[in-house]
């Protein structure tokens, strides 16, 4: 897999400083987990947040250190780490969506296109969706709000700014206007995430528009 | 705030407890449960933990929890650390800034990499990265110490603040876009910088 296309660097920076909202920063971790040119990349984009907070001036406490007791040091490793992704789904994924997106329960949206929404936490403002595109199916002309990011899992889509095979990440600003076209034999399925629910809404109605008449 | 250094002022003094002592606590707490190492990690971190979550605008009793939670996390965790992934202040910083994200945004922490992460492909034990991530802490502290003030400004409010871009901008009354170029010109100076030391 050669990745061609892959998230701004700003993009980059705020996902190290664990700053990015939270659909956004799991359509990250996902190419990174696929991506070794950025993992090397937030490697030293790290380094910027650990230096600062060694230069922050410390808070004197309050309370003294908390007992412990050796029984309670047990590595409570996060089951998310523990799994290696089977099937095609990143790794960072895999505990959301299951290990293959063959499994995933599609909704249909309208003809050739079918979404999954993904679970954020209660409180995260983004929206975070699968969509599978049937092959050849083209999305009709839109234009993306802020920030927003998508990641190619299956397949792929070309449009006036390229190919976008698996792994690659289209980080869209608001200025560019395209209409994807999905691959004619494989299709596409992608992950996107939004950073708001409004602004989406408005994505969708947009693409229904046309098919709708509305 | 962040020390300036002045350029051409290679290394610093000696910490007080240098890094790898640090390295070497966490390590007797990993493998022996070690309550005083322990105790010494808890005293020079908890206070730069608890400085940080307030930085997050929490009140000074919230954030010593959470500082007091990163620390027992840190106990709890010491098994997974390993010296050769970098220094024990990248790994605790690491745990503050999840549980930040857990606690204070309640939102996942999609971690931008797991903690066991290892670039290096190499298995052979590597004895000076511990001195070698400091020697790169110290030159990007310098790097950061010397960026434009409107760059260290959107450096500061996302790392430390935990802004996204978009907040950003309204709280700088910014477009995104200038936002963004200004986080990527504060890193082009921070990459050129390392480029001898990656």
């Amino acid at each position: 897999m050669t990745i061609q296309h892959h998230p701004d660097i700003a993009s980059l920076m705020s996902c190290a400083a664990g700053s990015q909202p939270e659909a956004i920063a799991a359509v990250v971790s996902a190419h990174l987990a696929m991506c070794p040119e950025c993992r090397r990349e937030i490697c030293c984009m790290e380094k910027i947040g650990v230096a600062l907070f060694a230069s922050l001036a410390p808070a004197p406490l309050s309370c003294r250190a908390p007992v412990v007791a050796a029984r309670a040091r047990e590595a409570d490793r996060d089951v998310a780490q523990c799994l290696v992704a089977q099937g095609d789904v990143p790794a960072p994924l895999a505990p959301v969506l299951g290990a293959c997106l063959d499994g995933i329960p599609w909704k249909r949206l309208f003809p050739g296109v079918w979404q999954h929404r993904v679970r954020l936490s209660a409180c995260a403002s983004g929206d975070l969706r699968l969509f599978k595109i049937a092959p050849g199916t083209k999305l009709p002309e839109h234009r993306h709000n802020g920030e927003e990011m998508t990641l190619i899992l299956r397949g792929s889509y070309h449009d006036k700014l390229g190919t976008f095979r698996t792994g690659d990440i289209a980080d869209l600003d608001d200025a560019v206007e395209h209409g994807p076209i999905a691959d004619e034999v494989e299709g596409c399925i992608c992950l996107v995430a939004v950073e708001g629910k409004v602004r989406y809404k408005g994505l969708i109605a947009r693409l229904l528009q046309p098919i709708l008449g509305v | 705030m962040l020390q300036v250094l002045e350029r051409g002022r290679i290394r610093r003094a000696p910490p007080v407890t240098p890094s790898r002592t640090m390295a070497d606590l966490l390590q007797r707490v990993a493998a022996s449960g070690d309550v005083e190492a322990f105790r010494k990690l808890f005293q020079t971190y908890a206070p730069r933990v608890k400085s940080y979550m307030m930085r997050q605008g929490t009140d000074p009793n919230t954030a010593e929890e959470l500082a007091q939670e990163t620390l027992l996390t840190v106990w709890r965790k010491a098994g997974l650390y390993s010296g050769e992934k970098g220094s024990a202040t990248t790994w605790i910083f690491t745990i503050a800034r999840n549980l930040r994200i857990d606690r204070l945004r309640r939102e996942v922490a999609w971690q931008p990499l797991p903690e066991d992460h290892n670039e290096k492909a190499s298995d052979d034990p590597a004895p000076d990265e511990e001195l070698s991530d400091r020697e790169r802490r110290d030159r990007v502290q310098a790097i950061l110490g010397e960026l434009p003030q409107d760059q260290s400004e959107v450096v500061m409010l996302s790392y430390i603040e935990g802004l996204s871009h978009s907040e950003i901008a309204e709280r700088l009354g910014l477009p995104l876009g200038t936002v963004k170029s200004r986080m990527r010109l504060a890193y082009q100076k921070i990459r050129d910088g390392l480029e001898d030391l990656r």
